[in-house]
């Protein structure tokens, strides 16, 4: 139902957004982009796994940069109804993605075995 | 690939006249009993006039109250129709067996069980228990409507139109023949060709969409629009257990949506996410619908144990024992949910280390719903227990719950599951939860909140007949099961070879007779009850001595619910009210802000359904201007900025007026 | 127990009743909180579309693989343009505080052009990638990554027709209270899809450009 009368505005404690605040989460967003895509595009590191997670964790730093300065995610709006929300989906995106990786590859090794040699080792 | 494209096969894609089954007898009787009892009820709604009405005051109609009540309109008559199913496969397992082949070929069992299983879920379970969160939650938190009044109208018709599309699948094409899951690679193109399994994913897709925004409405309702007063822990325990399975449908039905598209990409696209060459998983499939599926299962149940949380508490005269552990039950009730999708297929090869894992997270997830009985049993000890229908509803989920949770933990140890799984075992315990939990449940709190909804209560003989049809029934039609399950009988069999069985089948088949009984004495209570109505009205608004906020209304409440926004200072706020001199304000009425009613719900819906028909027949031309009908639809709705009126003072004195005198004639 | 007011008294020296409110009662809005709601739940849509990627990413069938089809400048120069989107609805929103119809407007215009330019290329990524054989068909892992990036590609489209549909409501209606929350809506629907754009860059992209 809408408040057509009223304009309560802010009432739930949302952060304004401020030029400053939007041109910081820019620029980290930028650096944090471009150091990735440097380091794959330039093969800066030897092996692949240290690149995958230097870039996975910067992914993840970029995000939560996204999430305070556009998002302007706290733990004060809606009363922190938006804090547990994005908490608890945040615990099942994890589930999800690494129960079901977990799951896929038992299946895939026991059950697709890549080799006699792997086919003589089950029970 | 487009060698055909003419507008012919453009318009009318893979759909011939040949869809139309008119050599198969049973389809055809049903369709010719469809076509004269559906002809009849339009004739008599033309003759009595009621179109206007129906369009103006339900059809179009925001109110949580009316979309409540339709919904469960929806799932009772869809119940009629999964019913039907299980008789005819009670009818085929009975004597089918050796030379008899029965009357069902196994291209047509194989639908009616993939129909029973998803009309069952989707259509029947699920509207029951959104149907009755719908119409309860606002009232027990002293709010007026739901945060999102159109949304609400459109989940519903979102809902009605999937399961309206599962139904056309049976006098246009077939449905699928895939079992309720629909796993691939049977379900992928190369296996399935035909529409069945297009049906079936469109009219989930649909009735999906409705579900999850009704998930997100419930909950923005029971955050932001509690009456003042009411913190969390003073909310009606039947409110907490829609909120938590509201956060599990938000959270559970998006992975359906995904998995379902991914299964219509193979289909239409030709991708390969399950097929069984060029780098497709069959098994991925299984994962993720099982993701899925689980937390489905606690969404079905959940609203039935807050259902009869108050029950117990009011027919026992006593606040509900430990309501803070009942709470924290609830929510771990709904995170565990997540942690136990596999035991849905132990047997297909992940290994010790990725069974035990999930084999302990379902033995625990037993526990707190073990500590919610325990919590029920000590609300009734000392009470002053009154044995009315609600009652015997929950006292007889009680006892048939239990064996069920039971049987569900021995499934839950994975050697034993390797030697249950899929047999009749497996069918006898999920039916044994469903039925005992989930259907008592909802017939417990359609005789619970009739009275409010309604004016009057429902019958209680018939109601007696119907409980002990149902009980005694359905003890008859499952426990052979059991029995059959350990001896190894599979299931989705339609045809048997060794006799020593059939005695089990022939007492399951009697069972499945009992339940029709039951269900037909439902139907006979409705329309007694409707008939007795002013011998069993109910003037107070509250006929049970009620402990919660819905209670302080009128049976049934006016538009606005509320004239006077409740202000709550304990549990069991109407309780507390009546404990405390509560005098009910009989002046100073005010304006009242209500939404208005809407027909873009219904028309945005309908033309989901029919850009779904299309696309199931592969009719491209009407697929693709259906769609874009339904985003210009979409749009146009958003122009649409004047969606409120007031009710007027004068309307809102009238009203509580009437309600004053009704009151009043009834102390004399 | 008080009788304070528990009946209700003539109008005048009333004194506040326990068990109702005698004003107008105006429940907070839900529609930020129901849109976030709602945004939880695309996330995990696209939570099963990762998985599926994560479990099928390596399912080439001897076909071409990321390393031999990503074309890397290309999907920098997508990132910029959906970065620069964001922080030019940033800009809109600065606008609509400020009250300033005709600037809010304008950002909203380039936002929606930078979102044009950035589903123009994806196309364009698309229809390279199947003239060379290596369409959604041909292998698990390509379905996965068409329908990951495709997705994405969606919900960025249906965002542009939605800001083209509220350029016309604001410019019709103005900056009403309706109109900025709707404006909110879209911000964060906005911001989201860059966020998902972050996962689908790394894990998708470089990951698979990886040796």
């Amino acid at each position: 139902m809408s408040d057509a009368h009223h304009d309560h505005g802010h009432d739930d404690g949302a952060s304004h957004s401020t030029l400053k605040g939007y041109l910081t989460g820019f620029v980290l967003a930028v650096v944090l982009t471009a150091i990735p895509f440097w380091l794959v595009m330039g093969k800066v590191f030897d092996k692949s796994s240290t690149t995958a997670i230097v870039i996975l964790a910067l992914a993840a730093v970029q995000i939560v940069v996204h999430m305070v300065y556009f998002l302007h995610m706290n733990a004060k709006s809606e009363g922190g109804w938006t804090m547990l929300a994005l908490i608890f989906t945040l615990v099942l995106v994890v589930i999800t993605l690494s129960g079901s990786l977990w799951v896929m590859y038992h299946l895939n090794h026991n059950m697709m075995p890549a080799s006699m040699h792997d086919m003589r080792k089950m029970p | 690939m487009f060698d055909h494209l003419d507008l012919k096969t453009l318009t009318f894609g893979r759909l011939t006249w040949d869809a139309i089954p008119l050599h198969e007898p049973i389809l055809l009787g049903t369709f010719i009993a469809v076509a004269l009892g559906g002809f009849a009820l339009l004739a008599a709604m033309t003759y009595y006039r009621v179109w206007g009405t129906l369009w103006r005051d339900w059809i179009t109609s925001i109110d949580h109250k009316k979309i409540g009540i339709m919904y469960i309109v929806l799932g009772l008559v869809m119940l009629l129709r999964g019913f039907s199913d299980a008789i005819m496969m009670r009818a085929q397992q009975a004597i089918a067996f050796g030379g008899e082949a029965g009357f069902l070929p196994p291209h047509h069992y194989d639908q009616i069980f993939t129909a029973h299983g998803v009309i069952m879920i989707f259509f029947v379970a699920m509207p029951l228990v959104t149907g009755l969160m719908n119409f309860v939650v606002p009232l027990q938190i002293g709010a007026r409507d739901v945060s999102f009044p159109f949304l609400n109208n459109f989940s519903f018709w979102m809902t009605t139109f999937g399961a309206g599309l599962t139904m056309a699948s049976l006098f246009v094409g077939e449905f699928a023949r895939t079992g309720w899951l629909a796993y691939p690679p049977l379900s992928g193109i190369a296996f399935s060709p035909d529409v069945g399994v297009d049906y079936y994913i469109w009219s989930l897709q649909i009735a999906g969409v409705g579900t999850l925004l009704s998930g997100v409405n419930l909950i923005a309702t029971i955050v932001k629009m509690r009456a003042p007063g009411m913190t969390l822990m003073k909310m009606p325990i039947f409110t907490w257990t829609a909120l938590c399975t509201n956060v599990l449908i938000v959270a559970a039905f998006p992975v359906l949506t995904a998995v379902l598209a991914l299964l219509s990409l193979d289909r239409y696209v030709g991708t390969n996410f399950f097929t069984n060459d060029l780098g497709g998983n069959a098994m991925m499939y299984v994962n993720l619908i099982w993701i899925w599926g689980h937390p489905e299962v606690y969404i079905l149940i959940l609203p039935a144990f807050g259902i009869f949380s108050e029950v117990v508490s009011t027919f026992c005269g006593k606040r509900l024992f430990g309501y803070a552990s009942m709470v924290y039950a609830t929510v771990v009730i709904t995170i565990l949910s997540y942690l136990v999708w596999l035991h849905h297929f132990f047997t297909m090869g992940s290994g010790a280390s990725v069974n035990s894992f999930f084999g302990i997270t379902t033995m625990i997830i037993s526990i707190p719903t073990g500590a919610k009985i325990f919590n029920w049993l000590f609300t009734m000890y000392r009470g002053r227990i009154r044995f009315e229908l609600p009652m015997m509803w929950t006292v007889g989920f009680m006892v048939i719950f239990v064996i069920g949770g039971m049987t569900g933990v021995l499934l839950a140890v994975p050697p034993a599951d390797f030697v249950l799984h899929n047999s009749l075992f497996l069918i006898a315990h999920f039916h044994n939860v469903i039925i005992g939990g989930v259907l008592f449940g909802m017939l417990a709190g359609i005789t619970y909140w009739f009275p409010k909804a309604f004016g009057y209560k429902l019958d209680p003989f018939w109601g007696h007949c119907s409980f002990w049809f149902w009980v005694v029934g359905f003890f008859f039609a499952f426990m052979p099961l059991y029995v059959l399950g350990l001896m190894g009988v599979t299931r989705r069999l339609s045809h048997f070879d060794d006799p020593s069985l059939q005695i089990w089948f022939q007492i399951a088949a009697f069972g499945a007779g009992l339940i029709a009984l039951g269900i037909l004495s439902f139907i006979i209570q409705l329309v007694v009850s409707f008939m007795r109505r002013e011998s069993l009205r109910d003037t107070t608004g509250d006929p049970w001595n009620g402990r919660t906020l819905e209670w302080s209304t009128a049976s049934p409440p006016p538009a606005y619910n509320f004239a006077f926004t409740p202000i709550v200072h304990d549990n069991d706020a109407w309780y507390d009210m009546k404990a405390n001199q509560y005098a009910r304000p009989q002046d100073g009425f005010i304006a009242i802000h209500m939404p208005k009613n809407t027909a873009a719900g219904f028309v945005i819906a309908a033309l989901s359904a029919a850009c779904g028909f299309a696309i199931i027949w592969h009719m491209w031309l009407p697929a693709i201007v259906g769609f874009a009908a339904l985003l210009v639809a979409i749009i146009v709705h958003t122009f649409n900025y004047q969606r409120d009126f007031h009710i007027p003072a004068d309307e809102v004195v009238r009203v509580e007026g009437d309600r004053t005198r009704l009151l009043a004639a009834g102390h004399v | 127990m008080s009788e304070l007011a528990a009946t209700a008294v003539a109008a005048g020296a009333a004194p506040v009743p326990r068990y109702y409110l005698r004003e107008a009662h105006h429940p907070e809005n839900g529609t930020l909180l129901g849109f976030w709601l709602y945004l939880m739940s695309d996330c995990l849509v696209f939570a099963c579309l990762f998985a599926a990627y994560g479990v099928l990413g390596r399912s080439y069938a001897a076909g071409p693989s990321g390393a031999d089809l990503f074309d890397l400048p290309l999907v920098a120069v997508n990132t910029s343009l959906l970065l620069l989107s964001s922080i030019t609805y940033g800009f809109a929103m600065l606008e609509m505080q400020r009250a300033r119809q005709g600037a809010v407007l304008a950002w909203l215009a380039v936002t929606g052009l930078l979102g044009a330019g950035f589903i123009s290329l994806e196309l364009y990524e698309f229809v390279h990638l199947i003239h060379e054989g290596a369409g959604p068909q041909r292998s698990a892992f390509l379905s996965s990554f068409f329908t990951l990036v495709g997705t994405h590609g969606l919900h960025v489209s249906f965002g542009i027709v939605w800001l083209v549909t509220l350029m016309v409501q604001v410019g019709k209606h103005g900056l009403i209270a309706e109109n900025k929350r709707r404006l909110m809506c879209l911000s964060m629907f906005w911001h989201f899809l860059d966020v998902v754009w972050i996962g689908v860059f790394t894990f998708v992209y470089l990951m698979g450009a990886l040796p």
